[in-house]
């Protein structure tokens, strides 16, 4: 077993305590918040290949205080609703992701941060706390009030204990696996009622700074959406001797050039916000736009931005080296010319000539198989690079109801077998926990790495099944995270000075990055009872005995009367039949009185 | 004076304060009780025009009066003043009677409760005009603490700040020529807080009401604000409260527009907000005749006699309340079938029962603190047992499950003697 690249990869992506490890002072504090709190917004717009445009927001508040639960809190900049929730449930490290859309990774790049479908959660507890299990079913139900969503659904049979993929982004003190949780509701959905209580988090609201670009018909009217809180401790400064808090929000948003943008594939902030700039938040020490203008392929300018930025930055970021466009809200010179800022994209080339440029690392993941009893997931990873290969640590998580067979587990790649170093499985307890499969697998260079595992379905019992049972069962999406390995060295960037979207994973190491992907959700179909039986049970039954009734009591209540043979014509035999007619009916209603005798009247 | 203790200095040297507080060192007080202190008619411990001076803490000095009926009027003042009377009482219960036989003040009083989060939030709708400071930290430390301490026999009580940005009341304030300044009038006072408390949040960390004192800085457009009573004149403290909710105050220098930076007066603010607190919580002073003096209780807020009414009426509180608990729950039970009470509900129940019985045998002897906790132990186990979840499992028992077949055949049984 080799143990060195994994505790290698496990101690890199560790990774926890450098953050503020670079020495610089820290950015001041803005005007009259007092000593302890500061507040940076930024935005940054990327242009995708194929002419969308990603909208990527990031509001960071540092907070200058220790959390410790029974201490009297006071709250300047830092809400106090997720305040008193880090005290009370003794938390260090929160990250809530909140999903609308599935980023494309093969035709959009990396992500900047990443995302699964619906909504995912986990959370670092501290060592104090008495019960984790406890502490995480009532903050999973705190959150689900403060957020409008159904993360009160979260309960055993979704929520796993990873070993190996997430560690600590803050602060760590040792990493004891028991007390992280980690847990997706991929059935989750998003909309304005979630977005209303995330920017009620903001200190300005969304009435100055960035936020007011942040306006729902226009956000949910897009290919991807996705707003998610991280909650973590950092170093103070450089001397790490005492501990802030830092809630990063960040919201990510791709617009479609054709459902948006009419076609036309030059962009602006109107057009994708139907607002403009017009301030910056009073309260924030640093406010700013960057828009990526980096060159592709050797050529000077291929997008042109107006009006003209405060400053350009370059950085290098997940591996490439990148141009921005900065502008700075808070620069007095910045709304000299106009009271709004519309900050306008033009592309100078025809779009169709650029050409894709694949990312590192994607992956795929897809349900084979026929019948409702057996299937299999296959997972398919894809290292582009041309000459280094890097491992990847996969955690897949699937509900209990799809049987895994492990040792139908395989690992392939360019056809021979790819043994995965670090294997943790967890095997599934009906209506208990799920399963929980986590490898790590050494990628070779310019490979396709397929992993597939075959499973059986379960039949549910009648009342678990869910309203609309033919729609199908989610599976989370898995989760890869992989330090990858640059083309170009990487400077160790400070928190304090480097732009936000650079900031949020920290990097130990100049000649690799951390990625986090996360696949596809799949939709499966269970073997699922036909709901109307018991409807036709009742049916047929009642038939039945319907019939039976009806034949008892006919002859029960039968009586015979002798007929004379009828003599006469055409109106004598009508007179008859209305006759007999009427007697049916008369001996319906009257059932008990018999009627003995002959028939007679008028014969 | 019964125990033989002596006083270091003579009586009559002393200034009825002082004599208070040195009397105090000799009684044992506990809570509940009252002692009285008859001096001579011509005595000068009290000063002139005064006949009763009441202390800060379970004592009162009463002047013997020219005569014995004058000294029983006296007393008896005294004791609606400084213990419960009947209204107090029936102002305890004002949940529990229905609406019609109550006056307009009844249900003003913060409802009993085990525990209490005060939140002090400072709104400012225009963080870009104004840059507000308060130094809450320290306020709290010196001035609300105290208090808070002297309550918690009360109940517990947590205190937390925030600071809002770009809040606004949902009222616009009228604009006075001759006075040059925006007024609040009194009936638009209510419309005030519904927009403000979609910001202020709701705890996320415990179960205990919240009281919310805010302190609002007015825009630079808006100011300077006053608030107006009734009448029409500004209320000189510029503040109101809403019972059961909390308190407002405006942020009112008096000059004619606020400067960059406002450095809040917190001694004026934490005025204002422990005055508020005190109406809150019903410990606020009738009209008292002038020959009565009361003493200030000085930092602590309030005197330990008041603090004694609170725990009277939130006594009669709490057992009302298990009471009306139990009752319901009986209740259920007769009308519903399937309610589902496990053992350990049941016990407590009992336990519920029992700690009532105390509490009342307690306040029948008097003794008020007992009785104070055996009540608070009821109301627990009572909620404990209402509010547990294991009562409705079987509640929504399908019917379905019953079998189907006995309706069916039914007729039949009707023709059968029919044949015979």
């Amino acid at each position: 077993m080799a143990a060195g690249p994994l505790l290698l990869l496990l101690l890199l992506l560790l990774g926890a305590a450098g953050p503020g490890a670079a020495a610089a002072a820290a950015a001041g504090p803005g005007p009259g918040l007092g000593p302890g709190a500061a507040l940076r917004e930024e935005l940054l717009l990327r242009p995708l290949p194929a002419g969308d445009v990603a909208a990527a927001f990031q509001f960071r508040t540092r907070w200058d205080a220790d959390l410790r639960r029974g201490a009297v809190s006071h709250y300047r900049l830092f809400p106090k609703a997720l305040g008193q929730l880090v005290a009370a449930q003794g938390v260090r490290e929160l990250h809530l992701a909140l999903t609308q859309g599935f980023w494309r990774t093969r035709s959009w790049g990396q992500p900047p941060l990443g995302a699964p479908a619906g909504a995912e959660l986990w959370v670092w507890f501290q060592d104090t706390v008495p019960d984790v299990d406890k502490a995480w079913k009532e903050l999973s139900n705190i959150l689900s009030g403060i957020f409008c969503a159904s993360l009160n659904f979260i309960d055993s049979t979704n929520t796993v204990t990873p070993t190996a993929s997430f560690k600590p982004l803050g602060l760590a003190n040792g990493t004891d696996h028991r007390l992280l949780r980690y847990a997706v509701l991929p059935r989750e959905v998003v909309c304005t009622e979630n977005l209303t209580p995330w920017k009620k988090l903001l200190p300005c609201g969304s009435k100055a700074g960035l936020a007011v670009l942040l306006k729902a018909e226009r956000l949910f009217h897009s290919s991807y959406h996705s707003q998610a809180v991280h909650i973590r401790p950092i170093c103070r400064d450089a001397s790490c001797l005492a501990v802030s808090w830092e809630l990063r929000q960040t919201l990510t948003v791709v617009f479609d050039s054709f459902t948006s943008g009419q076609g036309k594939k030059d962009w602006s902030l109107f057009k994708m916000f139907s607002r403009t700039l017009t301030d910056a938040c009073p309260l924030a020490s640093e406010s700013k736009v960057y828009v990526d203008i980096s060159p592709k392929n050797e050529e000077k300018e291929f997008l042109e931005v107006t009006p003209t930025p405060t400053s350009v930055h370059e950085a290098v970021v997940q591996g490439d080296k990148r141009t921005y466009a900065v502008y700075d809200l808070l620069s007095p010179s910045l709304f000299n010319s106009s009271r709004s800022l519309n900050v306008q994209l033009k592309w100078k080339r025809p779009q169709d000539s650029q050409e894709l440029s694949t990312p590192v690392l994607h992956a795929q993941r897809y349900v084979s198989g026929y019948g409702l009893q057996t299937g299999e997931i296959s997972t398919l990873v894809h290292n582009t690079h041309p000459y280094r290969a890097f491992p990847v640590v996969l955690l897949e998580t699937v509900p209990w109801y799809l049987r895994l067979y492990v040792h139908t587990l395989t690992v392939i790649t360019k056809g021979k077998e790819n043994k995965p170093s670090y294997i943790h499985y967890q095997p599934a307890q009906d209506r208990k926990r799920p399963h929980l499969l986590e490898m790590l697998i050494q990628l070779p260079a310019n490979s396709v790495t397929k992993i597939t595992i075959q499973f059986e379905r379960a039949l549910l019992k009648w009342t678990e099944y869910t309203p609309d049972p033919n729609h199908g069962f989610y599976v989370s999406p898995s989760v890869l995270s992989a330090l990858v390995p640059s083309v170009v060295a990487m400077k160790d960037v400070d928190v304090e000075e480097s732009p936000l979207f650079a900031s949020l994973f920290p990097s130990s190491d100049g000649s690799s990055y951390f990625v986090r992907l996360y696949t596809e959700p799949l939709l499966v179909n269970l073997p699922t009872p036909d709901f109307s039986m018991p409807y036709n049970v009742i049916c047929l039954t009642c038939t039945v005995v319907a019939v039976c009734y009806g034949s008892f009591y006919n002859l029960l209540t039968r009586t015979f009367h002798v007929e004379e043979p009828s003599r006469g014509g055409l109106a004598k035999r009508l007179a008859n039949i209305i006759q007999n007619l009427e007697r049916v009916c008369n001996l319906q209603s009257l059932p008990v009185m018999r009627r003995a005798g002959v028939k007679n009247e008028g014969h | 004076m019964g125990n033989g203790a002596k006083l270091p200095v003579p009586l009559t040297v002393l200034s009825s304060s002082e004599a208070d507080a040195a009397l105090h060192a000799l009684q044992d007080a506990s809570p509940g009780s009252l002692t009285v202190y008859v001096v001579p008619e011509s005595s000068s411990l009290l000063p002139q025009g005064t006949n009763v001076y009441v202390g800060k803490h379970r004592s009162a000095l009463v002047r013997a009066g020219q005569g014995l009926a004058a000294l029983r009027a006296r007393l008896q003042q005294l004791t609606r003043v400084m213990s419960f009377t009947a209204s107090s009482i029936a102002a305890a219960l004002a949940d529990r009677v229905p609406d019609g036989q109550l006056g307009p003040d009844a249900r003003r009083h913060l409802k009993s409760s085990l525990g209490y989060e005060i939140t002090f939030s400072l709104l400012n709708p225009d963080p870009k005009s104004h840059d507000v400071d308060w130094d809450i930290e320290g306020a709290v430390n010196r001035y609300v603490q105290p208090v808070l301490d002297k309550l918690s026999v009360v109940a517990n009580f947590s205190v937390d700040s925030q600071i809002l940005y770009y809040a606004v009341l949902g009222v616009t304030p009228r604009f006075d020529k001759e006075s040059s300044s925006f007024l609040l009038s009194a009936h638009s006072l209510p419309h005030v807080i519904n927009p403000v408390e979609a910001r202020l949040g709701s705890s996320a960390a415990s179960l205990y009401p919240v009281l919310n004192f805010l302190l609002y800085v007015p825009e630079r457009s808006h100011s300077p604000l006053y608030i107006q009573d009734k009448d029409g004149a500004p209320v000189p403290t510029n503040a109101f409260h809403s019972p059961r909710w909390g308190g407002i105050m405006v942020w009112g220098p008096g000059s004619a527009s606020l400067p960059l930076h406002v450095d809040v007066d917190m001694v004026r603010v934490m005025e204002v907000f422990l005055a508020q607190l005190r109406l809150l919580f019903g410990i606020s002073r009738e009209e008292l005749p002038p020959e009565f003096q009361v003493e200030s209780p000085g930092n602590e807020g309030l005197a330990d006699w008041e603090l004694d009414r609170l725990l009277w009426a939130h006594t009669v509180e709490n057992i009302a309340t298990v009471a009306t608990t139990l009752t319901s729950l009986a209740q259920l039970l007769d009308q519903i079938s399937n309610i589902v009470i496990k053992d350990d509900v049941a016990s407590e129940v009992y336990r519920a029962v029992a700690s009532v019985q105390d509490a009342m045998a307690e306040l029948a002897e008097g003794r008020l603190r007992s009785a104070f906790q055996a009540s608070k132990e009821a109301v627990t186990s009572s909620e404990r047992a209402f509010f547990d979840p294991s009562l409705l499992h079987l509640l929504y028992f399908p019917d379905d499950q019953k079998p189907l077949e006995i309706p069916l055949p039914g007729p039949c049984i009707f023709f059968i003697p029919a044949c015979l």
